[in-house]
């Protein structure tokens, strides 16, 4: 089903399914859309849905409606077209692209499959193919649970599934490329040797002398102590109970061995 | 049996970096080597309810039913130890609660949870689950999963519609196969091990085997298994720092030392005086 996003200053603020013929936005509480602003008038705009397509109309507002910057009285709403209204933004995503959207933020909401809503959607998806060959003899019950199970994640809510939380997860802000942390021993038998911490996590030290974890986070590296009697040194000043944050060039001293981290560039 | 001197339990929960509420719960009675973990589901807070049900119901009733009994005990009728028959009565009972609840009450209908119960005695590990959360152990330096998802995406693999490496990237990772609170019936997956003094156990929600490597996972119990509680803050700091994007619970449970069943009257004898 298609959709719209309706956002302010690029926080988005609902999603609004097309689920009616004719969807109508406006400042008056009678619209299905209400949206209360002044620059918005009382029967601002209607979006006509006929099957797959859907079709906004200004209704002679006072400030007009913008499609992808342009000023429309009739226009053909295309996926990711981007109706402004005042300070608002409506985002059209077209039918195809919902569902893969919906089914991508589903990813993390656990739901229940029950049997019996996985018959009749295994029933409903043979209705639907008809008399089409039956699968391969071995795979067929798999396989025809497999495309039932395919036919309840676009029919999750109508079929008695359980989800939770609705609200779809906000994109992930791209990270960084972090530089490569390294230490370098600084005393001791292995005095020179360098070892790269491209692992998550990488422990040091003797267990049951004195153990320090470091850990590579989005943010940067960190050393935190895990056992022993002394806690890790910092630069000359021993860490506490939480995670120590890393800088270049820091001198790390533990159970009587001076380290030094450093970025690679 | 007092376990605590037994096993070193540590616990961490957290609602993740997108969500405002934490729909998991966890307890654990260290006394009666029991531990829970359930991660709710259902609209605005039923999900927190049924797993908050789920948790408390299962700990109170099996507390009530050891106060009386060991897990040991063999039951004359079917000459079989009574653990299975406890732990699996008490899930039930869980399961009727949420059930009843759910009907009763309009806020909660369709609430359900996902269940990972450890019950530890006599040098043995018996584990009840349904849905998605798991129970991974340490052991040797090796790192393993023991329980096996009721999920689509397992039953995708299990018939071999899918390998695991797509599973990885699968979309409908979230859709389980068996709840607790569901149906008025329910039949939770049993299976009991042995355990071996320095074995790690860890029960997690899906928001951390979701968002972290089973690989990643095995090397933070590895290298941070000496201090549990903080490893238990590092998983969930690591699924954090992927992402978050569900709630995070974890439970570790490491085995300090072997714990027969004091059996006789001599050995009971012993027990009581140690």
């Amino acid at each position: 089903m298609a959709k719209l996003i309706l956002s302010m200053d690029g926080l988005v603020l609902k999603e609004i399914p097309l689920t009616k013929e004719r969807t109508t936005i406006g400042r008056k509480p009678h619209n299905d859309i209400q949206i209360d602003n002044l620059a918005v008038s009382g029967e601002h705009a209607v979006i006509v849905t006929i099957l797959n397509d859907s079709f906004l109309e200004d209704l002679g507002s006072t400030n007009g409606t913008v499609v992808n910057g342009n000023p429309i009285k009739k226009h053909f709403l295309q996926n990711n077209d981007v109706v402004e209204l005042g300070k608002y933004k409506l985002k059209f995503v077209g039918e195809a692209a919902a569902a893969v959207g919906a089914e991508k933020a589903d990813f993390e909401k656990t739901m229940v499959l029950r049997p019996a809503a996985m018959k009749a959607a295994a029933e409903q998806a043979k209705a639907m193919t008809g008399g089409a060959a039956p699968q391969a003899a071995p795979q067929a019950a798999g396989a025809a649970r497999a495309t039932a199970s395919h036919q309840a994640v676009a029919s999750a809510t109508a079929a008695g599934i359980a989800d939770k939380d609705p609200r779809p997860a906000p994109a992930l802000a791209a990270r960084p490329a972090q530089p490569l942390g390294a230490i370098q021993l600084l005393s001791g038998n292995n005095a020179g040797k360098e070892l790269e911490l491209s692992k998550p996590l990488t422990t040091l030290g003797k267990p049951g002398v004195g153990v320090a974890v470091l850990t590579r986070r989005p943010q940067g590296y960190f050393i935190t102590h895990v056992e022993g009697a002394n806690r890790p040194a910092v630069n000359g000043q021993p860490i506490s109970a939480a995670p120590h944050a890393l800088k270049d060039h820091d001198v790390i001293e533990l159970a009587g061995v001076k380290m030094e981290f450093f970025l690679k560039a | 049996m007092d376990l605590t001197q037994t096993l070193e339990i540590a616990s961490c929960t957290d609602p993740g970096m997108v969500r405002s509420h934490n729909e998991d719960s966890v307890a654990a009675d260290a006394a009666n080597g029991l531990v829970v973990l359930a991660d709710g589901m259902g609209g605005y807070n039923a999900g927190e309810v049924a797993s908050g049900m789920a948790t408390t119901v299962i700990v109170t009733e099996m507390q009530q039913v050891l106060a009386s009994a060991r897990p040991y005990d063999v039951d004359p009728r079917t000459s079989q130890e009574i653990a299975a028959r406890l732990l699996r009565e008490q899930v039930l009972k869980a399961n009727t609660s949420i059930y009843q609840a759910a009907q009763s009450q309009p806020q909660y209908a369709g609430m359900g949870t996902t269940l990972v119960v450890c019950l530890f005695y006599d040098n043995r590990v018996l584990v009840a689950h349904l849905g998605d959360s798991r129970l991974y152990v340490l052991r040797d330096g090796k790192f393993k999963q023991v329980t096996r998802d009721h999920s689509l995406l397992q039953e995708q693999i299990d018939s071999g519609l899918i390998t695991l490496e797509q599973a990885k990237n699968a979309q409908h990772k979230n859709l389980v196969t068996r709840a607790l609170g569901i149906d008025p019936s329910v039949e939770p997956e049993m299976h009991e091990y042995r355990t071996k003094p320095g074995d790690i156990y860890l029960l997690c929600s899906d928001g951390l085997c979701d968002m972290v490597d089973d690989d990643d996972i095995g090397m933070a119990l590895q290298a941070l298994g000496g201090n549990l509680k903080l490893c238990a803050q590092q998983l969930v700091q690591m699924a954090n720092d992927n992402g978050g994007r569900d709630n995070v619970s974890v439970i570790l449970v490491r085995v300090l030392r072997e714990y027969p069943a004091a059996r006789g009257v001599m050995a009971k004898v012993f027990a009581w005086l140690k």
